[in-house]
């Protein structure tokens, strides 16, 4: 679960709306801090960064990776445990394991990709608007944002596979529309929040258009959240994804998505673990690195 | 007998940058029933020995030596659980913002009982009965209710003696009361302090009283410290630190503060029969705005106020808050439209402006904001800013250009061209002050509506301020219509004064005759609660 | 300038009847949702329907047969007289009937429901205690170097997914170790695993807010006052909890919602009856009306949760007395 809507800041009924004078200027007591690096370059970032590269690298060009192919079987070594030849083992065919769950990389990012491109772009878009235009425009997009709330991202996309059958990206377009509300609701607050700013206002006194006063002020100091929360949504995005094919509502079968790697091992469990254990530490390793990446972009924008 | 001696405390912070020093050496003592003032700026340390004091400094702050002895006690040697018998019951605090430091989620009568439950001092019931008591000593109307009822719901100088019942509620000899009326308007501040040295005499007990006034200082206290970058430089009674400065520093705070020290500006005549048109013609101007609930009525926030502005001129508007000053300046801008009256600009109405119309009025009319921290975008270079009006007016094509009047704004404020390629988070509030100020001459504006300008900056800051602002006007003839709720500070800068009060205009003048002969009775009060009024001239 | 509201009085009032329109709103909104998706998403809602109720292939089915089905259906009539019949169905408590097995919506949500309910209230009782319990910790710890190893936790509990914590948690603890059974429904000790499986990525998030929220509270001047009064730690906790507890609370109807659609996973893993398999075994046969039913279900739960607790919000926060919407 990412950003969260909370409580609304009390409605202050202060005489005074002037900062006190000590408080504006450079404080008495600064707040220390241990001396630190840029939150990139730590080295659990760095890892992550890694890690996300080396993902990125195996969907564009998978034979870089694993030379076996994903589709031989070979009754011959079915269901060896992780080893020299097979570093994740074979399955119940005798297919390379590590060779399906890389080539099941391209498959899963690509749905990823598109989620979160659905969710940044329409809801970014529909926040920004509602909170630059208010009125009618805003409690519009707002009432829809709550009932797109309402139903859990898992059934709405259950119910769009429902209608119109499995398949990788149909199951990616749903994950992306369930997440337009988050990204709506975080747009719209930070819109606000800029929009009643000093300096904004101040573009209008100077003489700027409205459209110039939201192009170059408000866009820029408002995207922050909603970029890290794009970071985030990649990890979200995975999860679901994989979520939805283990259920078989992803690629069909033989295509290597890793949660349909994830719902064929699960038979085995008892017995050859590294059939479920692989892909799904993969899963694990890629959303944690997502994670890791999207908190340190978001350290970054607070310095 | 010495209630408090503090000796060679020197406190450091940890910070990205090393270790910066909050205090250093400092010495200070204060008697029994006695009231000293530690005063200075920002930076100072004061609120640093404060919090010393206290043992309530930040996880970052260092002890590097020194001892703080109360009633003999080192505090600095004494364990948490003997420290937390000492706070509240030997040594209390009254809190800066009265707007933050009360639990917003628990009732008054509770937050006050507290204290008493605490150290022991009363059972459930009977600390119910006794904070109602100790609020009603502390001058709150209707104490039983004021009890049940939440912080939200009382006004600023309600809660700041709701904090003041609770730190005197355990009868502590000590009470560091750190800068307890800053964020309070000028009529109560008076009220609230004269009601905490009320209460402080009947029961004899100490205060050190955090401030960054000066004036203030001297009328409270029986003795005034004064220090500057963690370091005490002077210390003496009130009357001998404003009459006989010793140090440097002193005669320039006593200098730069309004209240002390009136600015004579050159007096210019004002305009005889030969009168040209005023710049600003303002007149019957009413603004209304909806309260919360559907069905109360609506708060009138400006009602039927004229007034205009001559040529290079002053005029300020002064008031307390919700007098409506700001709303009025906003109204002049047109950020707002006037549900009535009218607003002319050099004969030109500009009431109903729209569009391209208003926004080519715009150049003649510009705007300084309180806040300099706010008034800025943190993403932009100073060079960026102060320039960004000429481009939105298309003026000065090329960049060169640009750059070459960026350079020419920030030499009229006295900043150095090296700020044209910083941020505004590398300055300080001061340089941000006239980085706006630049911003607001870019486009050569005929008047400059300036709403509490330097309300936000320190005293020294204030006067360099002040000072550009009355330079600028005589180099170029600019008009300001100068909003403040510090009549010290308008009496530096304005030619001519309209007093406010809930919205209305309650007395207007020249500066001299607001000052030496006011009329109206709250204009008598507000000048009134200048400290020390009276002793300047 | 004082205000005279109290807790109460019109500006609740309001506040309530605009929280019960929106939900009302939301709900309906739920439905116009489902319906678009499932009936007018498809290309053929009656083939689906035959598909369904034959187990024939697409295409097997001659023109009679087909005409047939869309008069019964109602298709040939307009998109709009289709969405008032679903609609005024469903006011009358008529949920339709399943297209897979012929039997009432309504009694297929009856048989299956209890197992969910079950398992949904012993996930919420170990989530709460597991996130506020650690979040609690959190707030309480001083050193930093341990305050943030512990808020590591929870962003490694979100990134692990629902399916796999499961799939751990059989492999050791019925496989390995032999002490829990890995599926079923039957017994409490089928309910174990499941619980924890489902809990663990719902208690993440609770335990994050309640810790960022603590942590902020401390930051709080008014705590400064509370410390000034001589208060030990954890007096001074106290007054931060309460100021805690509105986000927390927030939280809780975004997991509702969470709840479900875990349930569907978990219930999978863990071959249990309930929602979650009904769900399952209805999308893959293309189930309609049991799919809508359930999505309408699950809004409804969601749309109540929230409303509840957007009413105990002004009961806790007294600042909060005027109709102002959320978000």
């Amino acid at each position: 679960m990412s950003e969260l809507d909370l409580v609304p800041p009390p409605a202050g009924p202060d005489l005074l709306d002037r900062p006190s004078p000590t408080s504006a200027t450079d404080a008495d007591q600064p707040r220390g801090t241990r001396p630190r690096s840029h939150p990139l370059l730590r080295p659990t970032s760095l890892l992550a960064l890694l890690v996300v590269l080396l993902v990125v690298l195996a969907a564009m060009a998978p034979g870089l990776f694993a030379h076996a192919s994903p589709y031989d079987s070979d009754f011959a070594h079915k269901l060896q445990a992780p080893g020299g030849s097979h570093w994740f083992g074979t399955d119940q065919l005798g297919r390379d394991v590590f060779s399906r769950v890389v080539h099941g990389t391209s498959l899963t990012l690509r749905a990823t990709l598109v989620a979160v491109a659905i969710a940044f772009g329409v809801g970014a878009t529909l926040g920004l608007l509602a909170g630059y235009l208010r009125g009618l425009v805003d409690t519009v997009v707002m009432r829809f944002v709550d009932i797109l709330l309402a139903i859990p991202s898992l059934l709405l996309a259950l119910a769009v596979v429902t209608a119109l059958g499995p398949g990788t990206i149909k199951v990616a377009v749903a994950v992306g529309v369930s997440s337009v509300a988050t990204f709506a609701r975080i747009t719209r607050a930070e819109v606000l929040r800029v929009r009643s700013s000093d300096f904004v206002e101040a573009a209008t006194v100077i003489g700027l258009r409205r459209s110039a006063v939201l192009a170059r002020h408000v866009l820029p100091n408002a995207a922050g959240p909603a970029v890290a929360l794009a970071t985030l949504e990649l990890g979200t995005a995975i999860i679901a994804v994989s979520s939805l094919s283990f259920l078989g509502f992803g690629a069909p079968l033989p295509q290597p998505e890793w949660g349909s790697l994830v719902a064929e091992g699960r038979d085995y469990l008892a017995t050859a673990w590294w059939l479920a254990a692989m892909p799904c530490s993969v899963i694990v390793a890629v959303v944690l690195s997502a994670n890791r990446i999207s908190r340190a972009v978001g350290k970054t924008g607070r310095r | 007998m010495t209630l408090l001696r503090i000796r060679g405390l020197s406190v450091g912070y940890r910070t990205r940058h090393g270790i910066v020093d909050g205090a250093r050496d400092v010495d200070l003592d204060v008697s029994e029933g006695e009231i000293v003032a530690l005063v200075g700026e920002s930076g100072s340390g004061k609120t640093t020995t404060a919090h010393s004091i206290l043992q309530m400094l930040p996880p970052a702050a260092i002890v590097r030596s020194g001892s703080v002895r109360l009633e003999g006690r080192d505090l600095l040697t004494l364990s948490e659980r003997q420290l937390r018998a000492v706070r509240g019951a030997r040594v209390a605090h009254v809190p800066q913002d009265p707007g933050t430091s009360l639990d917003p989620l628990r009732r008054i009568g509770p937050q006050v009982a507290e204290v008493l439950r605490i150290h022991g001092l009363a059972s459930r019931r009977e600390a119910a009965g006794e904070a109602v008591e100790l609020l009603r000593a502390a001058g709150l109307d209707r104490p039983e209710t004021r009890a049940r009822q939440y912080p939200h719901q009382l006004s600023g100088g309600m809660r700041q003696r709701v904090l003041v019942a609770i730190a005197l509620a355990a009868l502590p000899r000590l009470v560091v009361a750190d800068e307890p009326t800053s964020a309070l308007d000028v009529t109560v501040q008076k009220k609230v302090l004269d009601h905490l040295s009320g209460l402080v005499r009947e029961h004899g007990t100490s205060v050190l009283l955090i401030t960054h006034d000066l004036a203030v200082a001297a009328e409270r206290a029986d003795r005034v410290v004064v220090m500057r970058e963690g370091r005490v430089v002077e210390s003496g009674p009130g009357s001998q630190v404003l009459d006989r400065p010793q140090h440097a520093y002193t005669r320039q705070l006593i200098a730069d503060d309004p209240s002390l020290t009136v600015a004579h500006r050159g007096r210019r005549p004002s305009d005889g029969g030969t009168a040209p048109r005023p710049l600003l013609e303002v007149s019957g101007l009413r603004k209304e705005f909806r309260a919360g609930a559907r069905g109360a009525a609506p708060v009138v926030a400006v009602d039927d106020v004229s007034l205009t502005v001559a040529r290079g001129r002053t005029l300020a508007i002064v008031g307390e808050s919700g007098s409506g000053k700001s709303t009025t300046a906003r109204l002049v801008l047109r950020l707002e439209r006037p549900d009535a009256g009218t607003v002319v600009l050099d004969g030109t109405d500009v009431t109903a402006l729209r569009g391209r119309e208003l926004r080519a009025v715009r150049q003649r009319l510009q705007y300084v904001y309180q806040n300099p921290f706010a008034s800025l975008d943190p993403r932009q270079s100073v060079g960026d800013i102060v320039s960004e009006p000429l481009r939105a007016f298309g003026l000065l094509d090329s960049a060169a250009q640009r750059r070459a009047r960026a350079n020419e704004l920030v030499d009229r404020v006295a900043l150095p061209g090296s700020v044209l390629a910083r941020r505004p988070a590398e300055l300080s509030g001061g340089q941000r002050q006239r980085v706006a100020i630049a911003r607001a001459l870019a486009l050569g504006p005929e008047l400059v509506v300036c709403d509490e300008p330097v309300s936000a900056l320190d005293v020294t800051v204030q006067a360099q301020i002040l000072r550009l602002l009355v330079t600028l006007q005589e180099e170029s003839g600019l008009s300001y219509l100068f909003i403040s709720h510090d009549l010290a500070v308008v009496r530096s800068i304005a030619d001519d004064v309209l007093v406010m009060q809930a919205g209305r205009v309650v007395e207007r003048g020249t500066v001299d005759a607001i000052f030496e002969s006011p009329q109206h009775d709250y204009t008598r009060e507000l000048l009134s609660s200048i400290p020390l009024h009276g002793r300047v001239r | 300038m004082s205000r005279r509201s109290g807790a109460g009085g019109p500006g609740v009032g309001r506040y309530l009847a605009g929280r019960i329109g929106q939900t009302v709103l939301v709900l309906w909104g739920a439905h116009a949702v489902s319906f678009v998706l499932l009936y007018l998403l498809p290309s053929d809602a009656v083939t689906i329907k035959l598909m369904g109720s034959t187990g024939l292939e697409a295409g097997s089915f001659d023109p009679q047969t087909l005409a047939t089905a869309r008069e019964e259906l109602g298709v040939d009539s307009s998109i709009w007289s289709q969405y008032v019949a679903n609609l005024g169905r469903l006011l009358h408590g008529d949920l339709g009937i399943s297209y897979q097995r012929g039997t009432t919506v309504s009694s297929l949500l009856g048989e299956a429901l209890p197992h969910t309910l079950l398992l949904a209230g012993s996930t919420i009782v170990l989530a709460v205690v597991l996130g506020i319990g650690l979040g609690a910790v959190i707030g309480y710890v001083r050193r930093p170097g341990l305050r943030e190893a512990l808020l590591a936790v929870p962003p490694l509990a979100v990134s692990v997914p629902a399916f796999a914590i499961g799939l751990v948690l059989i492999q050791v603890f019925a496989f390995r170790l032999r002490v829990l059974p890995s599926s079923g429904t039957d017994g409490l000790s089928s309910l174990v695993l499941p619980t924890v499986a489902l809990a663990v990525p719902l208690a993440a998030p609770i335990a994050q807010v309640f810790a960022k929220g603590l942590l902020s509270s401390l930051d709080q001047p008014y705590i400064d006052t509370v410390f000034a009064k001589g208060a030990s730690r954890t007096q001074v906790l106290r007054h931060a909890v309460l100021n805690s507890i509105s986000p927390t609370l927030a939280l809780v109807g975004v997991l509702v919602g969470g709840l479900i659609g875990g349930a569907v996973i978990t219930e999978t893993v863990f071959t249990r009856e309930g929602i979650g398999t009904l769900t399952v075994s209805a999308v893959q046969s293309q189930d309609l009306p049991v799919v809508q039913a359930i999505v309408l279900i699950s809004a409804a739960a969601y749309a109540l949760a929230t409303l509840l607790v957007d009413v105990l919000h002004p009961v806790i926060d007294k600042r909060v007395t005027h109709a102002r919407a959320t978000a």
